[in-house]
């Protein structure tokens, strides 16, 4: 694997930002009342992700330290209203059920942590990499999360695409689903698959340094790559 | 706490309670408000509390089952929790939301975090919140002897009177359990009887939610207004029978009383200043939220760590 795809495997499915990383919790909650809202917020931050990783990975050696997180956000906003002006004029429907939430990409942790943790210190193009795997990564959980949602408190499936599909009228949705309280219990309920799955594959291994509180832990990405050098050895 | 400390030498005398023993005093104390709603509702409802029961009971076998773990179906806290998410329903409700909401309440809110002991909020109300907010319509339909009408607390925000008599008597419409408050009454002086459930909580949570119904009810002390909020609503079943439970409400004698007045001014401010009639299922799980805090708090120091942080 080049180091160009790793990026992308990576942002994916081992360091998903969603599922694994559990950055951006707000647009996942908020917006993924549908498949399409979710596909559609996750796509336009990864528009913004991707190019706000190539530009700051160009103007890295320019930025001054000191000033680093104000630099990034005005990259950042700039981007994001580049998208938000874009999505107004092209996909109306969308903005209006994005509402807020697209200027609030500005700060969705998922960009500045990229930007911080890895655009800044690696070259252009494998940071745009790592922009679209974070990206596709962030599109396909929010879209899985809203998929799942959708098919359960409105009972359709992939609405406002031309793919919609209604459920027959003897399948109740379940309308809590839909509200707020619904993407806690999806959200929940797939990471703890995954984690299972995680678990089954793997095997439950303990981490030196880690107590097995997984719940007062901030280094997972860490914990994940111990984890495969201790199964190197 | 104080007579926790007076621990004398061994050998001890040891309780006779069980898990088992307590529950099935629980189900034997809900029996008055369930021959209740038979008695007024025929047949239906006793179909909707057996549903109920019979899946929260499966759902529990085939979780326990399906995951290797001990089955713990005999000890009857499934049973008690579907019995009283039915309880919790219209007497018109369709049998598959008994059904989802026993599934729920078992499979997410009780087994996923660990079984018995281990959940983090009543099971059988935080279903019935599920299906609340899912199904409400079908959920605040109550018909009685086939027609439909307001609920005495849906009365008594809009400013009516309500007769109090037949509150207590249970000729009024609300869910199977909730109609008749002597019904529920006789199985609280049951349990307090065999000493299942202590005083503490539901005196504390009713007398509070009292203070505050006077307090800002706007009605003063009408005799008529806060009776009729007594005895309607779930209050009284919720009080005695679900601010009551073990695992999910403090274990401390100051942290009982904390949480009853909690509950009392979260339940009196849903029912005065929400946008429905009744509270009492919300701000006993608010309350269930805030039970490992009120520990924290109200946990006695013990002899010898005065004055010190532990």
């Amino acid at each position: 694997m080049s180091k160009y795809t790793e990026r992308i495997y990576n942002g994916i499915v081992k360091e998903n930002p969603t599922f694994i990383l559990m950055l951006g919790m707000c647009p996942t909650l908020a917006v993924t009342t549908s498949a399409f809202n979710g596909m559609g917020m996750g796509l336009s931050t990864m528009v913004v992700l991707v190019a706000s990783n190539l530009l700051i990975s160009m103007l890295r050696r320019i930025i001054p330290d000191k000033v680093r997180i104000p630099a990034y956000i005005v990259v950042v906003a700039t981007l994001v209203t580049v998208v938000q002006l874009l999505i107004q004029a092209f996909i109306p429907a969308l903005y209006d059920a994005l509402g807020l939430y697209i200027p609030l990409i500005v700060v969705n942790c998922i960009i500045l942590g990229r930007a911080e943790s890895y655009a800044s210190k690696n070259p252009p193009v494998v940071s745009a990499c790592d922009g679209i795997g974070m990206g596709l990564g962030f599109t396909l959980a929010l879209t899985l999360i809203g998929f799942f949602r959708e098919l359960i408190g409105a009972g359709t499936i992939l609405s406002g695409t031309p793919l919609a599909v209604t459920l027959p009228e003897i399948y109740e949705p379940i309308a809590i689903f839909v509200l707020a309280p619904g993407a806690f219990l999806v959200l929940a309920l797939i990471i703890a698959t995954l984690n299972a799955l995680h678990i089954k594959n793997n095997g439950n291994k303990k981490v030196e340094g880690c107590d097995g509180n997984c719940a007062s832990c901030s280094g997972l990405s860490r914990c994940l790559s111990e984890q495969e050098k201790q199964g190197v050895e | 706490m104080n007579d926790l400390l007076n621990v004398s030498s061994s050998p001890h005398v040891r309780g006779k309670a069980t898990t088992r023993s307590i529950m099935y005093d629980v189900l034997i104390a809900l029996l008055p408000a369930t021959a209740f709603s038979v008695y007024r509702f025929g047949l239906y409802p006793l179909a909707i509390v057996l549903v109920s029961m019979l899946a929260a009971v499966l759902t529990e076998y085939l979780y326990e089952k399906g995951t290797k773990r001990r089955v713990t179906i005999a000890d009857g806290s499934a049973a008690v929790t579907g019995l009283l998410l039915a309880l919790n329903l219209p007497s018109t409700i369709p049998l598959w939301i008994p059904v989802l909401g026993s599934v729920f309440a078992i499979l997410v809110v009780k087994q996923l975090f660990g079984g018995i002991g281990q959940n983090f909020m009543n099971p059988a109300l935080a279903a019935r919140c599920f299906l609340l907010i899912s199904f409400t319509g079908r959920m605040t339909t109550f018909s009685v002897d086939s027609v439909t009408g307001a609920t005495p607390l849906a009365v008594l925000k809009s400013g009516g009177q309500v007769d109090i008599v037949s509150m207590l008597i249970g000729n009024t419409g609300g869910t199977i359990g909730e109609i008749s408050t002597i019904a529920v009454l006789v199985g609280a002086v049951y349990l307090l009887a065999r000493k299942v459930i202590s005083w503490l909580i539901p005196v504390s949570y009713i007398g509070t939610f009292v203070v505050c119904l006077v307090l800002f009810g706007g009605h003063g002390l009408d005799v008529n207004f806060i009776l009729g909020h007594l005895c309607g609503g779930g209050l009284m079943l919720g009080a005695w029978f679900m601010a009551t439970d073990y695992v999910t409400t403090p274990i401390t004698k100051n942290g009982k009383i904390v949480f009853g007045v909690l509950i009392g001014v979260l339940t009196c401010v849903f029912r005065l200043f929400g946008g429905s009639a009744g509270g009492v299922s919300y701000a006993i799980i608010l309350g269930n939220l805030c039970v490992p805090l009120i520990e924290k708090v109200t946990m006695p120091k013990a002899f010898g760590w005065e004055g010190k942080q532990s």
